[in-house]
């Protein structure tokens, strides 16, 4: 009886983990079909680098999105990684482990914050702040670039100090031996052992930065232009999909589902880029 | 070559510890432990696993200072001065008192950045000085006609006994003044271990040596004075030939003989 039960357990788990698979496959495909064929017809080069976006006029060069797109992430980088890193090294090497028991957790709480609150509070606080302190609409590659750099602060905390950790204690004790002050320690031996990890954090952070919607339609302004300064109003590609989705129709539809091939194959990139450097970090204890 | 080790007054004491009491936490590790390391000797530590050794020889580089709770009372003079004195910078001591460690612990960097790691954190930018040292202190670890082409490979592809040679020589690259060796063979084989223990022979021309070991041949072959420790104090110390030979307590002869430990 209770081998059966066994069995059972075993199909049923199966059965549900297939599921996750084909669930990523089936949208992959669904992605692909109803975006490649545009992408052939109109042509890579005229899509991603042109940059008329008209789709009432059957113009859809994505380029000031794309452009929008990599500044925001890049703007968040510039924001989000230094923090990051500052952060989770105070956290793992000055910092009492029984505190950072309890400020990791905490850290990563910040990710379980929906990303509407985070728009919200760039709406309400950042956005006039930019205004009547820079000038500007106020909405703009800036204040996208900060909210997004906060929140990809914990993915950034969260890897680093766990590849931090992950650096062996003899090397820190190799190196104080030899003289070297805690500072020297860590930025002479810690922090280089631990770069592939920290690198990665990164990565992956920017990987959440580029595909975050909501939180960039509220802060970003949206207008479709090539950003000039980090005052202007930019839309992003995901911001692009999500506003004119609802009212898209032939070949206007199929371009926004090409955009969305175009998000997945970069995300997918960095993504893969971020699992290398994160297998590197295999240390001899 | 033995010197009498009650004409104490005769040759300099490098280190000198009094009433050495450490304690994690609320666990006394060390009992008003008492000892002296000569210039120029080999000071061997022995006893069983959690006897203490280890924790001593960190106390005289102050490396126990990482570990939070630790305690420590009396005192452990260097040259006469109190290394835990206060006004005692904790990096210039372990630039003079340096240390090799069980497993061999290279940086994962080359061969040549682990060489001049220490003199670089001591603000010595100079490349042809660097290179200078370098050489010279992988000759002193005889691993200049090893490594000499392999200068930029990564330390962590060598052996294990050059990765451990090479940790000697990061460590002579600062010109400490004592070596500290906890069990600096254990990870090694008896051929890298006799080169180890060479090695040891000829730096103790230069240097003042205190080494753990868990292996009492070893502490026997090598050094000048033996002390023995059991849970947490020093049972005897003395002429390494005479802790053998004939040891005046007990626990020491019992240990010694194999009785237990």
């Amino acid at each position: 009886m209770s081998l059966i039960g066994e069995k059972g357990v075993r199909r049923i788990l199966s059965i549900t983990a297939f599921s996750a698979i084909s669930a990523l496959l089936l949208i992959a495909l669904f992605i692909l079909t109803e975006g490649l064929p545009f992408i052939f017809r109109y042509g890579l080069h005229d899509f991603l680098l042109e940059s008329d976006w008209d789709p009432q006029t059957g113009k859809f060069g994505i380029f000031p999105m794309v452009a929008a797109s990599l500044w925001v992430t890049f703007g968040a980088m510039v924001v989000g990684a230094p923090l990051g890193v500052a952060g989770a090294i105070f956290l793992s090497e000055f910092v009492p482990k029984s505190v950072m028991r309890v400020v990791k957790p905490t850290i990563e709480l910040l990710a379980a914050i929906p990303s509407v609150v985070y728009g919200f509070i760039g709406v309400m606080v950042l956005a006039p702040l930019i205004r009547t302190q820079l000038g500007g609409p106020g909405l703009s590659l800036l204040a996208a670039s900060i909210i997004l750099g906060i929140m990809i602060l914990p993915t950034v905390i969260s890897i680093s100090i766990d590849s931090i950790q992950a650096v062996p204690q003899s090397y820190r004790e190799g190196s104080l031996a030899l003289g070297a002050t805690t500072w020297q320690t860590i930025h002479m031996v810690t922090v280089k052992a631990a770069k592939s990890g920290i690198i990665a954090s990164i990565i992956l952070g920017m990987g959440r930065a580029i595909g975050e919607t909501m939180a960039v339609i509220m802060v970003a302004g949206n207008s479709v232009r090539i950003p000039e300064s980090p005052l202007d109003s930019v839309r992003s590609l995901t911001a692009n999909i999500a506003l004119e989705m609802s009212y898209a129709t032939g070949l206007h539809r199929q371009a926004l589902f090409a955009t969305g091939v175009i998000l997945f194959v970069g995300i997918i990139i960095l993504n893969s880029i971020a699992i290398v450097a994160l297998r590197k970090r295999v240390y001899k204890k | 070559m033995m010197v009498a080790y009650q004409g104490a007054n005769a040759v300099s004491n490098k280190i000198e510890i009094n009433s050495l009491d450490l304690f994690y936490g609320k666990f006394q590790a060390l009992k008003t432990v008492g000892m002296s390391m000569r210039e120029n000797m080999i000071t061997a530590l022995i006893g069983p696993s959690g006897c203490g050794k280890s924790t001593l020889l960190r106390c005289l580089n102050r490396m126990n200072d990482l570990i939070p709770g630790v305690q420590v009372k009396g005192n452990v003079r260097l040259d006469g001065a109190d290394i835990y004195d206060s006004s005692i910078e904790v990096a210039e001591l372990r630039k003079r008192v340096g240390m090799v460690f069980q497993r061999p612990n290279p940086f994962p960097l080359t061969v040549f950045a682990n060489v001049v790691y220490g003199l670089k954190v001591a603000g010595i930018r100079n490349s042809s000085r660097l290179k200078e040292i370098a050489e010279q202190s992988l000759r002193a670890a005889w691993l200049w006609d090893l490594l000499k082409d392999k200068l930029d490979h990564p330390a962590l592809d060598l052996p294990l006994d050059q990765q451990q040679r090479l940790c000697i020589a990061r460590l002579l690259a600062v010109q400490p003044e004592v070596i500290l060796m906890d069990e600096p063979c254990s990870a090694l084989d008896p051929i890298a271990t006799m080169k180890v223990e060479e090695l040891m022979m000829e730096l103790k021309k230069k240097y003042t040596i205190v080494i753990v070991t868990h292996n009492m041949q070893q502490a026997a072959r090598v050094s000048d004075f033996t002390g023995y420790m059991l849970l947490g104090e020093m049972i005897e110390f003395g002429v390494t030939n005479d802790v053998f030979t004939k040891p005046t307590k007990k626990l020491t002869e019992d240990y010694i003989t194999g009785k237990y430990g």
